[in-house]
């Protein structure tokens, strides 16, 4: 049988020396998602360190009003933050959003980012996927794919971050701390996932044995008028079929700054910078929230079962939108 | 949450006033789960939960192909894993005797008839080695085309003679071609369900010990007896050699309701490695072999006079089945029994797909079937402008249309006016598409229930013992619906003595052979021969004279003559209504159902407690149902493609908010000396239809192919707003 070796690492340093030339090797954090991938033959790593331990477990408030998240953070504790639900609302609303209660006390803020999709060819290993098993095909195309990408997918894969925490992260301009064999770096959030291209096995820009070790949310003062809608098959414990995250202020009638995000429509949370264009300096309104989503959402290649998601996220957002214009009128 | 209401009685009650001054409680009352304790606190064990000295693990190998032979399988590196005892094969597994169900015969060919099917079987010192062993079996296939899409033009379609349970597969009365071309109003429309999956909590399990000839499984099922002697058969022992015990079973919701090839494997590997084995099925492989509900594509024509009055009927039901089972689900089955038409006919045409094997699910037949009907009687009603509840009583038959006979009693009429007093139907406006709260539309929507009276010989033992404590022994099954304290309550009726007094034996082969769980009939059947037993022991006991022997007073009781002299003249069915309100948000298509409520008829009730949980739980499946639950069978590969609860979604405690059951005393001296009908399966008839009708309602959209997901229920509101202009 093929022995897993399981290390529990102290710090950063340790966690990433304790990877370095395991090449096979996984982080463990909550093990949410690896633990199952794991059961199914997905994920075949010989070594797992346990970072649960990391000193990365709290939720600071730094200088110019950051906000600096450790990787460790359980999603329920970082959902129930009084600071983020004050500041960042839609973070916490898209944790909320998310898996079970049971799910988001175990899993943790960097197992979150780096959870793979849920595309049911990837997790069954008697089928062919691009994804796990590069160059086998992609039979999602043709098959199972109500729940997959609409945007910027490749013919060699069109799977979806099943992500809810990412959406809003991508909105508010999210850095991620990287601690790697070769030192440490910050990557926006933004370019942290790939688009599939011709490497679908390649869900985001990290090397091998790079820890993700906290999460920094920049002060920004449109923020506090923040909110994340998500469309689903059932009320919980559901992914998404589509969601929106945005961040909105209005002075006069007028968009002064605005953040928009969609959710389940491609590899990557979909920051709808098309659509942020368009609405800065115009009208806040339902038509104008409109017509920018539409010129975002005119790139969409829908397939045979999931061209719902078009109008779906176009609804999400404009709703979204709405409602947080409706609520920058009235006095905060 | 529940109650009672007394309905229009037809005829005297039958046996001994329940109750009365004996310290046995009345039938009916709340008594409490007697192994819930135990339940919840992790003490009760479940076949998985047994560990015999130097067991050892089992796991599957399923086909990775959906139709063919297998032409190579290699095993030496499974062999070669560490700790792994030994790899079943068809070129190895001992030979099974034949049996009727093929999906049984494991092993036993190098034929694959479907995806998913078991191919091999690694059995090892522990689960780890055991899956990674399986992990390392390499099959090569000499591959055939393989035909598993269901198509109401399939060529391969055939009108069967006989579907699930013996019924016809055609049936007809009158004349209905002459009556519906002369139709003064009609609905003609088509309805789909998608295959379901039973998904019960515990999955199937067994473990196995052979003792020299002797076989003793712990095994997941609906019913010890069938298995004890399915096992004998397929290894050529008599059944007294084989106890097959379930004490505990985490749901079976029909998949366990005959015996599943896991336990054949179990049995089949502890023979062959001379140790004890363990077989749990992981959850992906169960979508594929343990049965489920087949998909059905429904057509419904009903013809009728401008006030609603049917004057005919078709329910068409094109299905499929598997190409190792026959077992076709016999949706229409129920439909000439519910209203009063004059020309009828019901037509089931299935195809053999090289499909999973499709089994009991739920109320087979009744649960799919009426979703097609109540959906089409609604689509009449707005038709004929005539309200949903007032049409289905205008079209109250007075005898069973189906057989002619009279019904033993049906209170559907009071059902409909007490659930629409309690829901406050009155006054409903009926027009689609009008209420709008915010982004919500809201609409309400009503559908009948039916599920017939099933009741099967048992026997059973009643122990009188000298320390006053009686026995009563039945080989029921409970499998969380709480068989074993109904059989409490009804023996300590019988006896006259406080429930603390009886201790129910339940959930072992070695026991009086007894009917399984499925059909709702197991109260009836196994109450009715533990009341037997227990009255005729008390007969006993009054004869008796001095101190009782050491092993107290015995007695064996067969209800065969009984249940046989029973139901030839009436049409025994339970009935109800459900009604539901839901909202639709506008811009995601989603469906949130903000009350539902049931008013049953099934007879006397003889727990309120573990009946009310019966009927919530079933119409909580039946929402689930309508919103949510759906198999994909993926064309490119011969698989339903969802293989986990993460991906086949069932109702969360979010999606069930207000949900209320209700039932009338009803009295029925047709039935058992209970007076009991079953009530485990109808509260999932008629659930999705009450469901879809209150979307119809909401939103002016009609949904005729399950679950009502957000994206159907969107396009067609886009869809009808480009329309509208
Ligand atoms: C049934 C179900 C429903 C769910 N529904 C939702 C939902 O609706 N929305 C949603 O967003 N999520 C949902 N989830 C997913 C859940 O959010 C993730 O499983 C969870 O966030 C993963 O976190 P974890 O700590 O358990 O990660 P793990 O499983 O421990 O790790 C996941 C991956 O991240 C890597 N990793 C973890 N931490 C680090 C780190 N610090 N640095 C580098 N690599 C790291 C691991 O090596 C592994 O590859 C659902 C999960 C399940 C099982
Ligand atoms: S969409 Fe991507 S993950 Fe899914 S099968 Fe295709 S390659 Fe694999």
């Amino acid at each position: 049988m093929r022995a897993v070796r399981y290390e529990r690492a102290a710090d950063a340093s340790a966690a990433v020396a304790a990877l370095a030339g395991s090449p096979h090797g996984r982080y463990l954090a909550g093990g949410t998602n690896l633990v199952d991938l794991m059961k199914l033959g997905v994920e075949t790593p010989d070594l797992l360190v346990d970072i649960t331990r990391l000193p990365h477990d709290s939720i600071e408030t730094v200088e110019d009003g950051a906000l600096r998240i450790g990787a460790a953070v359980r999603n329920s504790d970082l959902a129930a933050d009084p600071v983020v639900r004050a500041r960042w609302p839609v973070l916490s609303q898209s944790l909320l959003a998310g898996a079970s209660g049971q799910l988001r006390n175990a899993a943790t803020v960097g197992g979150n980012l780096l959870q793979r999709t849920r595309c049911l060819y990837f997790q069954d290993v008697g089928k062919p996927c691009n994804k796990r098993e590069p160059g086998s095909g992609c039979p999602a195309r043709e098959g199972v794919h109500r729940d997959l990408a609409v945007l910027g997918a490749s013919p060699a894969c069109i799977a979806t971050n099943p992500s809810d925490m990412a959406v809003a992260l991508a909105a508010l301009d999210a850095q991620i701390h990287v601690h790697g064999p070769t030192g440490r770096r910050t990557v926006p959030l933004d370019e942290l996932y790939r688009l599939p291209g011709g490497h679908p096995e390649r869900d985001t820009v990290l090397e091998p044995g790079d820890l993700i070790t906290h999460v920094e949310l920049p002060a920004l003062p449109e923020a506090v008028n923040s909110a994340y809608r998500k469309a689903r098959d059932r009320a919980s414990y559901s992914f998404a079929l589509a969601s929106a995250a945005a961040a909105l202020e209005v002075r006069e009638g007028t968009v002064h700054r605005v953040r928009l995000a969609f959710g389940a429509v491609a590899a990557k949370p979909w920051r709808a910078y098309t659509a942020e264009q368009r609405l800065t300096a115009g009208p806040a309104t339902a038509e104008s929230f409109a017509r920018a989503v539409d010129a975002e959402l005119a790139a969409a290649v829908p397939l045979r079962d999931n061209g719902y998601k078009v109008p779906l996220v176009r609804n999400l957002a404009v709703r979204v939108l709405t409602d947080l214009a409706e609520r920058s009128r009235e006095p905060r | 949450m529940s109650g009672a209401t007394s309905a229009g009685a037809s005829g005297p009650t039958s046996g001994p006033t329940p109750g009365g001054a004996s310290g046995a409680p009345a039938l009916g009352a709340p008594l409490q789960r007697l192994e819930g304790r135990e339940k919840v606190t992790g003490a009760a064990r479940y076949a998985a939960e047994y560990f015999p000295p130097r067991c050892v693990h089992a796991w599957p190998v399923p086909a990775t192909e959906a139709k063919g032979r297998i032409s190579a399988l290699h095993v030496d590196r499974a062999l070669a894993e560490p700790g792994v005892l030994a790899v079943l094969t068809h070129d190895n597994a001992p030979r099974l005797a034949e049996t009727e169900d093929r999906t049984l015969a494991v092993l036993q060919s190098p034929r694959v008839l479907h995806r998913g099917q078991h191919i091999a079987l690694v059995v090892a010192e522990t689960l780890e080695a055991a899956r990674e062993g399986a992990a390392a079996v390499r099959a090569e296939y000499t591959v055939e085309p393989h035909d598993v899409e269901l198509r109401a033009d399939h060529p391969g379609l055939y009108v069967p003679d006989e579907d699930n349970g013996g019924f016809d597969g055609a049936r007809s009365i009158g004349d209905f071609d002459t009556a519906w071309a002369s139709a003064p109003v009609t609905v003609d429309a088509v309805y789909r369900i998608p295959a379901l999956h039973n998904h019960p909590m515990e999955p199937h399990a067994a473990t196995a010990v052979w003792d020299g000839g002797r076989l003793t499984v712990h095994d997941s099922n609906q019913g010890t007896t069938a298995v004890q002697r399915t096992l004998a058969e397929l290894f050529g022992i008599e059944a007294e050699q084989v106890t097959v015990i379930a004490e505990h079973v985490g749901g079976g919701f029909g998949s366990k309701g005959t015996p599943r090839p896991h336990v054949v494997l179990a049995a089949m590997a502890a023979r062959e490695v001379g140790r004890p084995v363990k077989l749990s099925l992981p959850r992906a492989q169960m979508a594929a072999v343990v049965g489920h509900r087949a998909a059905t594509e429904q057509r419904v024509r009903l013809g009728a006079r401008p006030d609603g009055r049917l004057t005919a009927l078709a329910h068409e039901v094109v299905t499929y089945r598997s190409t190792l089972r026959a077992f076709v689900e016999q949706a229409a089955t129920a439909t000439l029994s519910m209203y009063a038409v004059p020309h009828a006919r019901t037509v089931h045409r299935v195809v053999h797909l090289d499909v999973p094997s499709p089994s009991w699910m739920r109320a087979p037949g009744e649960c799919s079937g009426m979703f097609a009907l109540e959906s089409a009687m609604d689509e009449l009603a707005a038709a004929c402008g005539v309200d949903p509840v007032a049409l289905r009583v205008r079209n109250e038959p007075d005898t069973d249309p189906d057989t002619g006979r009279p019904f033993s009693s049906r209170h559907l009429v009071e059902c409909l006016h007490e659930g629409a007093r309690r829901f406050g139907w009155g006054g409903r406006d009926p027009r689609p598409g009008v209420r709008r709260e915010g982004r919500l539309l809201v609409g309400t929507g009503v559908a009948a229930s039916i599920y017939p009276v099933f009741v099967m010989p048992c026997r059973a033992q009643a122990v009188a013992e000298p320390s006053g404590r009686y026995r009563v022994r039945v080989n029921a099954t409970d499998i969380g619906t709480g068989a074993r304290t109904v059989l409490t309550q009804i023996a300590a009726r019988a006896l006259r003595v406080p429930p603390e007094r009886v201790s129910v034996e339940l959930g072992c082969s070695d026991l009086p052979p007894a009917s399984v769980a499925g059909g709702s009939s197991g109260t009836a059947s196994w109450g009715w021969a533990a009341e037997l037993a227990c009255r005729t022991l008390l007969r006993r006991f009054e004869e008796h004279e001095g101190p009782l022997p050491g092993d107290g007073l015995t007695v064996s009781v067969d209800t065969s003559e009984e249940v046989e002299a029973t139901g030839k003249e009436h049409a025994r069915h339970a009935f109800g209504a459900q009604f539901a309100e839901v909202t639709v948000d506008v811009d995601t298509g989603e469906t949130a159902v903000r009350r539902l409520l049931g008013v049953f008829a099934a007879g006397r009730v003889i727990n309120s407690r573990t009946a009310h949980s019966q009927f919530i739980g079933a119409m909580t499946m039946g929402l689930s149902m309508a919103l949510m639950e759906g198999s994909t069978m993926d064309p490119a590969f011969g698989d339903h493609a969802e293989r986990d609860l993460a991906s086949y979604h069932i109702a969360a405690c979010a999606d069930v908010r207000d949900i209320q059951a209700h039932w009338l005393e009803e009295e029925d001296r047709h039935l058992n000396p209970m007076g009991a009908k079953g009530i485990g399966e109808i509260g999932i008839v008629g659930t999705a239809a009450a469901i879809a009708n209150a979307v119809h309602h909401a939103t002016g959209v009609r949904v005729r192919t399950l679950p009502i997901h957000p994206d159907k229920v969107l396009s067609a509101l886009e869809e009808a707003a480009r329309r509208g202009g």
